[in-house]
């Protein structure tokens, strides 16, 4: 049982910002693990990337979008409530040195793991310069906590309506046609990591990227988080979740997280039916 | 034998009451019942009480067979579990899941030309009927020791340890990477072969003699080998071989492809099969393809059908003689109307918008003999043939998880990943540290841990006994 100490929306209406109390967890983990969480005895265990370490105070920070029944059960629960299970860290850290410059990449809740991250490429000596993708200006996320370990924030929307229009890509090809970089990592949904690596190869950079494919006991026993890498089969939840992104075949990836798309719909449907309350007054 | 003997002798075994196969083959209750007491009895007469009871050297732990089984045959039911219990933790579970035709009912001396005696249905009819009617006497301990052990891994050969340890008046702590302990018998070992709540109320006794159970914690990543060290006295690692392998044929990441190990972590440990009153999903599909011969093969095909695929079927590469399963797990597949395509192998999985779609297999040829004594299975070239499936179940074998082993450098391993333990006292090349069960032998069986986690709990009192200082992980062993 871990308990809930801080909770915060960071973003209308979805996105939601929680502190836990897991003192030896926060002992151990690095940026770039994740946790495995379950809320009940019925649930299902996801997968969360560690937002925030902090072992002086022995918590740790999860960024959550409610996206599916779990998140949303998740997104319901308040400062003092238990989480049932949470277990980690998992994964292996972030390979962090010092190269040069650094360009971070994140898109949707991708933002989350990026903080600490971007804190040790800082604290190693790299010029670091993020690059956050969101739809309009509204739904950025975590803007500030990215500037403080940032030598630069560019901030891209769809529709304009703040920094550069366009995608992260967009950014990101702008950037490396003027300046060179020696890492690029990214975290966010498939597609944009996808699109990322494929924006990369041209230039030659290394891409790192934290694959997010569906995971049940995220210690190496069911073999359902396998990816692609190079042509092999690499577990997410032990190999990685970082791999290179210029090796990863993205359609199984993106395939394989659609598995069950149907039953997801369905779960979320019946469990929306029991808290219609909620989706009355989102707006 | 004596002529007189001879004539008394039952050659048939009593029945073991069992679910209809077509009823059973889509619920996940229990298989087979089990004997009542008069049903019990008859068959206990049918022991003849060897003066060389071959029986029990066919048992991994030497449960002292014809003795339990003299005292059912008097009714004396608890004493019967209690002499199975000095040597076996865990009666209800072997009774059920030992491969009894290899193990002890394989050497019964009745056996030769007649059934073998129902060894193991009767350990199990022991089991239960202390469940139901026993008086549950408090267990004994040893007055508390003040050392302290980490057991890792709450499978049947943690759990073994655990036990023996804490009756010897150690203080123990089990760290369980799952949410659930148990290992393999809650996240492998279905419902209808080995219930939940027989695992849960060995369990419970175990909390109750003072033992701590710490689940989520994954040792390798939460805790360190280091600081198991410094924390206590002396440590088990029971982490199994749960690591699931994979062909390598194309295909296998398709949508529609899963491990036996995640099928039926889907189906147990989540409950899969309620969802959605329980939130983990599972695909069903109407014809599922298990590759496979073992005992987790039968497991995910029967589990495919309770689920309701219309079709299930096993694809082995060797003939029916040499299925490595249970005998009686093979027959109930048989019976509930599970496929079998043997002596056949797949080369691919065949997709569609990156679901499957089919499995293309070859025949396989028996011819020669290999290392292992084994028919060797050779495709004969031009057998190809594709079977339309929509889900594939790979269950193929298990290797060591790598896990704890890979963040503990000083812990010598084979080449192939496993523990190096000494096989009498599960030693391992760091000192106070002790191994067993799977992540030493490679997949064996539920009593075979166990007896590797009795022995090394053995080493690790008289360990206790002659050791001052606690160990370090630095110190040479
Ligand atoms: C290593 C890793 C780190 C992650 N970090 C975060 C994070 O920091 N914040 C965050 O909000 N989300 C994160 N996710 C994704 C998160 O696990 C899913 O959003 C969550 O499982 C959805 O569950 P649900 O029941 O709410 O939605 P569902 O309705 O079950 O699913 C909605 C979508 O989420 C994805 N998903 C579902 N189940 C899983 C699963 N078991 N594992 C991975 N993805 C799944 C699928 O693509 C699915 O289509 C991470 C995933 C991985 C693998
Ligand atoms: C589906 C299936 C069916 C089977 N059927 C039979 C049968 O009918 N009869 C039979 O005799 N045998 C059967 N077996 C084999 C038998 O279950 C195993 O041989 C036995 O369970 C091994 O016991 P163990 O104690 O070594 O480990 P396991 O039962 O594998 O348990 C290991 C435990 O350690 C935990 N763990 C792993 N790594 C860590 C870590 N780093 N930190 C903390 N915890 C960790 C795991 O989560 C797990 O709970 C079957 C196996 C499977 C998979
Ligand atoms: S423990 Fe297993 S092998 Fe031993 S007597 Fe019981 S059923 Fe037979
Ligand atoms: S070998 Fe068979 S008949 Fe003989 S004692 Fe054992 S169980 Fe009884
Ligand atoms: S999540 Fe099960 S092996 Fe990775």
């Amino acid at each position: 049982m871990a308990k809930i100490i801080e909770k915060r929306l960071i973003r209308l209406p979805d996105v939601f910002y929680f502190k836990v109390q897991a003192p030896r967890l926060s002992a151990r983990a690095r940026p770039g693990q994740f946790v495995v969480i379950r809320l009940h005895e019925k649930g299902e265990r996801i997968p969360l990337s560690l937002a925030d370490i902090n072992p002086e105070e022995g918590t740790i920070s999860l960024i959550v979008m409610a996206v599916g029944k779990t998140t949303y059960e998740m997104s319901l629960l308040k400062e003092g409530d238990e989480i049932l299970d949470l277990c980690g860290p998992l994964g292996k850290p972030t390979e962090i040195e010092k190269v040069g410059r650094v360009v971070l990449v994140g898109g949707g809740f991708g933002v989350a793991p990026l903080y600490p991250i971007g804190r040790e490429f800082k604290a190693a000596g790299n010029e670091v310069i993020t690059i956050l993708g969101a739809r309009s200006a509204d739904l950025v996320i975590y803007e500030r906590e990215m500037n403080l370990v940032s030598d630069r924030v560019i901030i891209t929307t769809n529709d304009g309506s703040r920094g550069v229009k366009g995608l992260v890509t967009d950014a990101l090809q702008g950037l490396l046609s003027s300046e060179a970089a020696e890492l690029v990592m990214a975290v966010g949904p498939g597609v944009m990591m996808k699109a990322v690596a494929e924006t990369t190869r041209a230039y030659g950079v290394k891409t790192v990227v934290s694959l997010n494919p569906l995971m049940i006991d995220g210690t190496g026993m069911c073999g359902g988080c396998r990816v692609l890498v190079g042509g092999k089969t690499k577990f997410a939840c032990i190999d990685g979740p970082e791999f290179d992104g210029h090796q990863v075949n993205w359609d199984s990836l993106l395939c394989r997280q659609r598995m069950y798309v149907h039953e997801e719909r369905l779960a979320f449907e019946e469990w929306k039916k029991r808290h219609a309350h909620m989706f009355v007054q989102e707006d | 034998m004596d002529k007189h003997r001879s004539e008394r002798i039952m050659p048939e075994r009593t029945p073991i009451p069992e679910q209809d196969p077509l009823v059973r083959r889509r619920n996940f209750e229990e298989v087979s019942l089990g004997y009542n007491p008069e049903q019990a009895v008859r068959e206990a007469q049918r022991c003849l009480q060897c003066k060389k009871p071959l029986c029990i050297d066919g048992c991994p732990v030497h449960v002292p067979i014809p003795k339990f089984i003299a005292l059912i045959k008097e009714g004396n039911f608890q004493q019967a579990l209690s002499e199975i219990k000095r040597v076996n933790l865990l009666p209800g579970v072997c009774g059920r899941v030992c491969p009894q035709e290899r193990q002890c009912e394989g050497r019964c001396t009745l056996g030769k030309r007649h059934q073998p005696v129902a060894i193991g249905a009767l350990e199990r009819f022991a089991a239960d009927w202390d469940m139901k009617h026993g008086v549950n006497g408090s267990v004994k301990q040893l007055s508390a020791t003040g050392k302290r052990v980490a057991i890792i891994g709450s499978g049947p050969s943690g759990l073994t340890c655990a036990y023996d340890l804490a009756m010897l008046g150690h203080s123990v702590v089990i760290f369980e990477a799952l949410h659930e302990p148990g290992g393999v018998l809650v996240y492998g070992i279905p419902e209808f072969r080995l219930p939940k709540s027989i695992v849960q109320q060995e369990i419970d006794t175990l909390r109750e003699m003072g033992v701590e159970i710490i689940t989520n914690a994954v040792v390798g990543k939460l805790i360190t080998m280091e600081e198991i060290l410094r924390e206590f006295d002396a440590c088990f690692i029971g982490t199994g071989a749960g690591f699931p392998r994979f062909m390598g044929i194309e295909g296998e990441e398709l949508c529609g492809v899963y491990s036996a190990n995640e099928f039926l972590t889907r189906a147990n440990l989540m409950r899969a099969y309620n969802f959605p009153e329980y939130d983990t999903p599972i695909k069903v599909g109407d014809r599922v393809a298990v590759v496979g011969g073992g005992n987790v093969a039968m497991d995910a095909v029967r589990t495919a059908l309770r689920l309701g695929a219309e079709e299930a079927m096993i694809i082995y590469r060797r003939s029916m003689s040499e299925l490595p399963a249970r005998v009686e797990e093979v027959r109930h597949a048989r019976e509930e109307g599970v496929r079998f395509e043997l002596c056949t192998n797949p080369v691919r999985i065949i997709g569609e918008d990156g679901w499957v779609a089919g499995i293309e297999c070859v025949r396989m040829n028996l011819c020669g003999i290999d290392e292992t004594g084994r028919k060797r299975p050779e495709p004969i070239p031009g057998s190809e043939f594709v079977i339309e499936v929509d889900i594939v179940i790979m269950a193929i074998g298990t290797g060591a998880n790598p896990v704890l082993t890979e963040n503990t450098e000083e812990l010598r391993l084979n080449s192939r990943g496993y523990i190096i333990a000494d096989e009498e006292t599960g030693r391992t090349s760091i000192e106070g540290v002790f191994a067993g069960g799977d992540i030493v032998t490679g997949s064996a069986t539920v009593i075979s841990a166990m007896g590797t986690g009795r022995k090394a709990a053995k080493a690790i009192h008289e360990y206790l006994q002659s050791k001052k200082r606690r160990p370090s992980i630095s110190a040479p062993a």
